[in-house]
């Protein structure tokens, strides 16, 4: 377990509402759920979910920390914004969603092999070579996620939409060899680099 | 004279991205309909929906607010416009942020300094490509450049998720939008406004690290156009085009179906109807070629 969490852990005690309330994306909306079931009944990944959002502001309020920052469910948020349009009470929950997904990342306690949270955090890092996306690069990392042999695979059962694609021009093998990127590298990372740092403070300045 | 506005891109518009044939067929209805877009120099990549696990918050929002920052002090006094529903939600979505959050924006302001950037207290509009069509030409407008009609094609209106959430289009309902269908009309096909998957959500990037999960929501989306007699699928999304056309072959081989539907953009639809040929409308860019579309593009 990281050094950060048993801080939260003992900074919060028993009281993961408010730990959420500080620390995650928009996450003092929490409270105003009021369990109607709307949002549960209307995620196209629905089925999947361990916990639906409904539930898992339940469990937040109940203090049911570990449950929460450790489940699969946030990661199966497609951000279809589905929920934030229905929800009577108008909460962000896509937004919460991702903030309690990524909370349980920084603290170390996100569910092991999720293959959402390797797609984004590669999604992240190939923007951050960059500063643009190359998509066959974030595509070929993907393959070879899983470890080669696996990786071959994945490769062979999407080579025929690779070729496909290839053919009607939407995939650029030369995008390998360098590919699109800002001019302004330098000054694109120092400004992540100095966002980073200011919401680290942010947050460990909760401890 | 030309309208102009300040034009960001995106990665998937990028030369060699799957989303490039948007690019090339939105660049021919343009052309028509004398619009003017000002690309936004050394704009980068909003990451999307899904970066947030490795970007956190601000990080999120410093990327957006750079663009903003570099459209403010190349195209000054344009509105900022994007033709990727996420592109536009992501820009979008953090001009409201940092208006609402004075933590956001000063901390936003902050990092935007070490890129010796800056965004001003208001901060230009941020607008979907639709939006601007619809509300600054209006269907009159566009139906008005038709030169070649598309009679006798049944087109099925996936407008998807993020162009229709959590903002949509003014005047609009979440659950029943009629303005791609109206554009359908306007360029003088037939459009199915009771299109049940009309705004259902395609799995977005979840397309690639569970796939099952999300062609089964595909599934149900080309399905649903069959069921409609459509002819094709038309969507403004990058995503939603990619995720709807290119999986076809491996969900016909999990579920023994057999689709073969064309899904292009709305932009496609519109250059053909304009008179550009097949190449200008990115026809060219199918997967799965749009056959009736096509002989319009070559008669
Ligand atoms: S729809 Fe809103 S109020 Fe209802 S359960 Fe979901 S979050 Fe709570
Ligand atoms: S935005 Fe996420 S949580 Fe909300 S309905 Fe869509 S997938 Fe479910
Ligand atoms: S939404 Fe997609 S394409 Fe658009 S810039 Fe962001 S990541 Fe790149
Ligand atoms: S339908 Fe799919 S790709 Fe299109 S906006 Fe929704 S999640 Fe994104």
């Amino acid at each position: 377990m990281s050094n950060l969490n048993n801080q939260m852990v003992n900074k919060y005690r028993n009281d993961f509402l408010k730990e959420v309330e500080a620390n995650v994306e928009e996450g003092d909306w929490v409270k105003m759920c009021m369990q109607c079931g709307v949002c549960a009944g209307s995620c196209p990944m629905g089925p999947y979910w361990d916990h639906p959002p409904q539930e898992i502001f339940m469990m937040i309020r109940a203090g049911k920390r570990e449950e929460v920052l450790s489940s699969t469910s946030m990661w199966m948020c497609t951000s279809c914004y589905n929920c934030i349009a229905r929800c009577p009470r108008e909460l962000p929950i896509t937004h919460i969603m991702h903030g309690l997904a990524h909370y349980g990342k920084r603290l170390g306690i996100a569910p092991k092999n999720q293959p959402t949270l390797k797609f984004s955090q590669k999604f992240w890092e190939n923007l951050m070579t960059n500063g643009r996306v190359n998509e066959l690069k974030l595509g070929i990392t993907l393959y070879f996620i899983d470890g080669f042999v696996q990786g071959i695979k994945n490769a062979l059962a999407a080579s025929g939409i690779g070729l496909g694609m290839f053919k009607a021009k939407r995939l650029d093998p030369m995008e390998i060899l360098g590919g699109h990127s800002v001019k302004d590298k330098s000054g694109l990372k120092a400004m992540i680099k100095k966002a980073q740092e200011i919401e680290e403070a942010r947050i460990s300045g909760n401890q | 004279m030309a309208k102009e506005y300040s034009y960001y891109p995106g990665c998937s518009s990028q030369k060699g991205a799957s989303g490039s044939n948007l690019q090339r067929s939105l660049n021919s209805v343009l052309d028509v309909l004398d619009i003017k877009l000002n690309d936004i120099p050394d704009w980068n990549c909003c990451s999307a929906s899904i970066g947030y696990s490795g970007g956190g918050e601000l990080p999120r929002l410093a990327l957006s607010a750079r663009n903003i920052a570099l459209s403010e002090k190349h195209n000054p006094g344009q509105e900022i416009v994007a033709s990727c529903a996420a592109c536009w939600l992501a820009t979008r979505e953090t001009k409201e942020r940092l208006e609402h959050s004075e933590a956001m924006r000063s901390g936003a302001e902050e990092a935007l300094k070490e890129a010796h950037l800056e965004i001003s207290k208001e901060m230009p509009k941020v607008r979907h490509m639709t939006e601007v069509l619809i509300e600054d030409i209006g269907f009159e407008g566009m139906k008005e450049k038709v030169v070649k009609p598309l009679e006798g094609i049944k087109i099925a209106g996936y407008v998807g998720c993020q162009t229709n959430r959590p903002f949509g289009i003014n005047g609009e309902s979440f659950e029943n939008p009629m303005y791609l269908d109206k554009m359908v009309e306007a360029m003088g096909a037939e459009s199915i406004p009771t299109y049940e998957k009309k705004v259902a959500c395609c799995g977005g990037a979840l397309a690639f690290s569970e796939p099952q999960k999300s062609q089964a929501l595909v599934k149900g989306i080309i399905e649903a156009a069959y069921d409609n007699g459509a002819d094709m699928i038309v969507t403004p999304c990058p995503v939603c085009q990619m995720n709807v056309e290119i999986y076809q072959d491996q969900i016909n081989a999990t579920y023994g179906t057999k689709f073969h539907i064309p899904v292009t953009y709305y932009s496609t639809l519109m250059a053909v109807a304009y008179g550009k040929n097949a190449k200008e409308a990115a026809l060219d860019g199918q997967v799965i070629k749009a056959k009736k579309l096509e002989d319009i593009a070559n008669k």
